[in-house]
């Protein structure tokens, strides 16, 4: 199986003005093609700091990053942009859509910082992604015009057009009520069984539960790493779900 | 990003915020069509001023007799009498940058035929007067070198003077006409010139053989001025300086002597008059270019709300690859298409005002087309200048900070 993501002794300060804060203090972990990991932790923990390091969002202080064998820790600015635009996909808890732009130009947007893709490779590509979360029929829909769910949807298309080796979503389901989360993890283990790999950050176990490992952090330590044993398929449970009637 | 992507991306914000955009270009429409109208109604004074001047003669030179000390005491010019007709005749022969000279000699009285009387100014003159001073004959004849030397009793008149006398419209050719006494006979009627640049109307004159002035009206035997005219205009200072030097010789003036005469010209007399207009153009196009300098402020002021107002979507643009490039290229080019299309317009804006200016004054107005280049450059640098700031401010944020914005 191939390592998509190997970090190893990874360490993270920030400095507050005068103070040092470790927000990682020496992390390793390797995940997996192919795999859906939740990390859980509760706030300060150093789960979004792990975030933004596995997405090049930012750089770590010490420690090595491999991301699909290369080595990214060290890389500039631009360097890194150009990581996040080939090889991460992003998945905002609040979706971060443009607006008044359609959902299908907003599924462009990553397409268009790639110079070695045309005008209609875009649109075709930006086209397949909709299609892959159910949206065919909504891409002409500016965001106001779309409800949560569909809003979400939109955001993971924009993560999977430019074919990333990861997916990275905060808190994906944080804004939307239980059923929403149901058919967006739904649609998040529909992408993990076709191959993708997910790195899912949440602080909700039963969102957790819907992936294949969970990896815990507390105080930038790495305390607890297991896989899903009773693993939930989220399709199921959005039929379980009691129909409100209102 | 591709700068087809850019240009996209810049026009698609803009539209998004049509209010917005429309009311940020307006500082830049007005400042560059104010800049435009200004430069423009400059431009057209100093244009009617010239050609005022080139009216009152082609490439015309002129001596009046100057300041001269006698016995230490300063002279007023008008006392001067060193002009003869013989620094005429040493300018004839000596100076080769000069193609026609005429001495001048005036005199103001009133003009009288039968029972109409009108008060004009009889100006004496050669046979080369009226080429000198750009007039033509239009009915009639010139006078001739052996009516100038020999005080023949002939005259043109020009059209104000033969409206006044005979009535409007009328040809008075061979008709005699007297002036303080002396009768003249009209030989020909002057084409017409209308006012100059002072207000003066320049048809109302007569004009006749300078030695019947000098003799029998004025009894004087020096003249007032000489007029001429230089070969080009471009040799006009050559001839100023060639008279200068005949007429310090015919005058006997010694090395450390004053001229005791003045030679003036053309070209100097517009650069007088037209450099008075080019002040005011130039005060009228630097308020209007303030206008322009506060238009790129607001500018450089929305953007700087625009960048706030969108720090999540910077942050966003920046987290699926967006460089730190990409996203100063995409406010700068916002900016700079701000400032362009408000700057083009504002040149069709210019040009409107331009012409409804001269429809309402009847100012000659002419548009310089360096002012419309100027106005579109000027707005370029604009965009990019006022533009840099903001843009810069965005592309340095931290794409986690920047996400995170509330």
């Amino acid at each position: 199986m191939k390592t998509i993501i190997d970090i190893a002794t990874l360490k993270k300060d920030y400095h507050v003005g005068e103070v040092t804060v470790h927000a990682l203090r020496g992390v390793d972990l390797k995940i997996n093609e192919g795999e859906f990991v939740a990390i859980m932790g509760a706030s300060g923990s150093g789960k979004s700091t792990m975030l933004n390091i596995i997405g090049c969002l930012d750089r770590p202080t010490d420690g090595t990053y491999l991301l699909d064998g290369v080595n990214v820790a060290g890389m500039s600015k631009n360097e890194r942009a150009e990581i996040r635009n080939l090889k991460i996909g992003f998945v905002f808890q609040s979706y971060n859509l443009l607006s008044r732009t359609s959902a299908l130009e907003n599924v462009e947007l990553p397409l268009m910082y790639n110079r070695m893709i045309t005008t209609k490779e875009r649109r075709e590509r930006a086209i397949a992604a909709l299609e892959a979360v159910g949206l065919a029929d909504r891409m002409d829909h500016m965001p106001n015009q779309l409800s949560g769910g569909q809003q979400q949807r939109v955001a993971i298309a924009r993560s999977l057009v430019n074919d990333p080796v990861v997916i990275l979503a905060d808190e994906a389901t944080g804004n939307l009520d239980t059923r929403t989360s149901y058919e967006i993890m739904s649609l998040f283990q529909e992408l993990n069984s076709n191959g993708k790999t997910i790195v899912f950050v949440t602080h909700e176990p039963d969102i957790a539960k819907c992936m294949t490992r969970s990896v815990v952090f507390r105080d930038g330590h790495i305390i607890r790493e297991e896989d899903v044993k009773s693993r939930l398929n989220a399709a199921e449970m959005l039929r379980a779900l009691p129909v409100e009637q209102d | 990003m591709n700068p087809g992507n850019l240009l996209k991306v810049a026009i698609n914000a803009l539209k998004r915020n049509k209010m917005r955009s429309f009311l940020t270009m307006l500082g830049i429409i007005i400042g560059v069509a104010s800049v435009i109208t200004m430069l423009a109604i400059g431009q057209g004074s100093k244009k009617s001023i010239q050609d005022q001047i080139a009216s009152m003669g082609s490439n015309m030179l002129f001596v009046m007799p100057g300041n001269m000390r006698m016995g230490g005491i300063q002279q007023g010019s008008s006392s001067s009498q060193r002009l003869t007709v013989a620094d005429i005749k040493a300018i004839k022969a000596e100076c080769d940058a000069i193609v026609a000279v005429s001495p001048e000699v005036r005199s103001s009285g009133q003009a009288v035929s039968g029972s109409s009387n009108w008060p004009t100014t009889i100006y004496g003159g050669s046979e080369q007067y009226l080429d000198i001073r750009s007039w033509t004959v239009v009915s009639g004849r010139n006078i001739t070198d052996t009516e100038a030397e020999g005080s023949a009793k002939v005259c043109l008149v020009g059209r104000t003077v033969a409206d006044e006398l005979f009535g409007e419209g009328i040809d008075p050719t061979g008709e005699t006409i007297r002036f303080k006494s002396i009768p003249f006979k009209i030989i020909g009627v002057l084409s017409e010139k209308g006012q100059n640049s002072f207000g003066q109307d320049q048809d109302d004159v007569i004009i006749a053989p300078y030695t019947t002035v000098q003799k029998r009206i004025l009894a004087q035997t020096y003249i007032q001025s000489i007029q001429m005219s230089a070969r080009s205009a471009e040799e006009s200072d050559l001839a100023q300086s060639q008279v200068e030097e005949v007429l310090r010789r015919t005058h006997k003036l010694r090395e450390n002597e004053d001229n005791d005469f003045d030679v003036r010209s053309q070209e100097e007399l517009a650069t007088t008059m037209t450099s008075v207009t080019e002040i005011l153009t130039i005060l009228l196009g630097a308020i209007a270019g303030i206008s322009l300098l506060v238009g790129g402020i607001g500018i450089m002021n929305i953007m700087y709300v625009s960048v706030t107002e969108r720090t999540r979507e910077i942050g966003l643009r920046m987290s699926v690859g967006g460089r730190s490039i990409d996203i100063l290229l995409q406010f700068l080019i916002e900016s700079i298409l701000l400032s362009v299309f408000g700057g083009l317009i504002g040149i069709v804006l210019g040009f409107a005002a331009s012409s409804i200016v001269e429809a309402l004054t009847s100012w000659p107005i002419s548009v310089m087309w360096g002012s419309v280049i100027l106005a579109f450059a000027v707005c370029t640098v604009i965009g990019v200048f006022f533009g840099w700031y903001p843009a810069r401010r965005a592309s340095e944020l931290d794409p986690i900070e920047a996400l995170r914005f509330e």
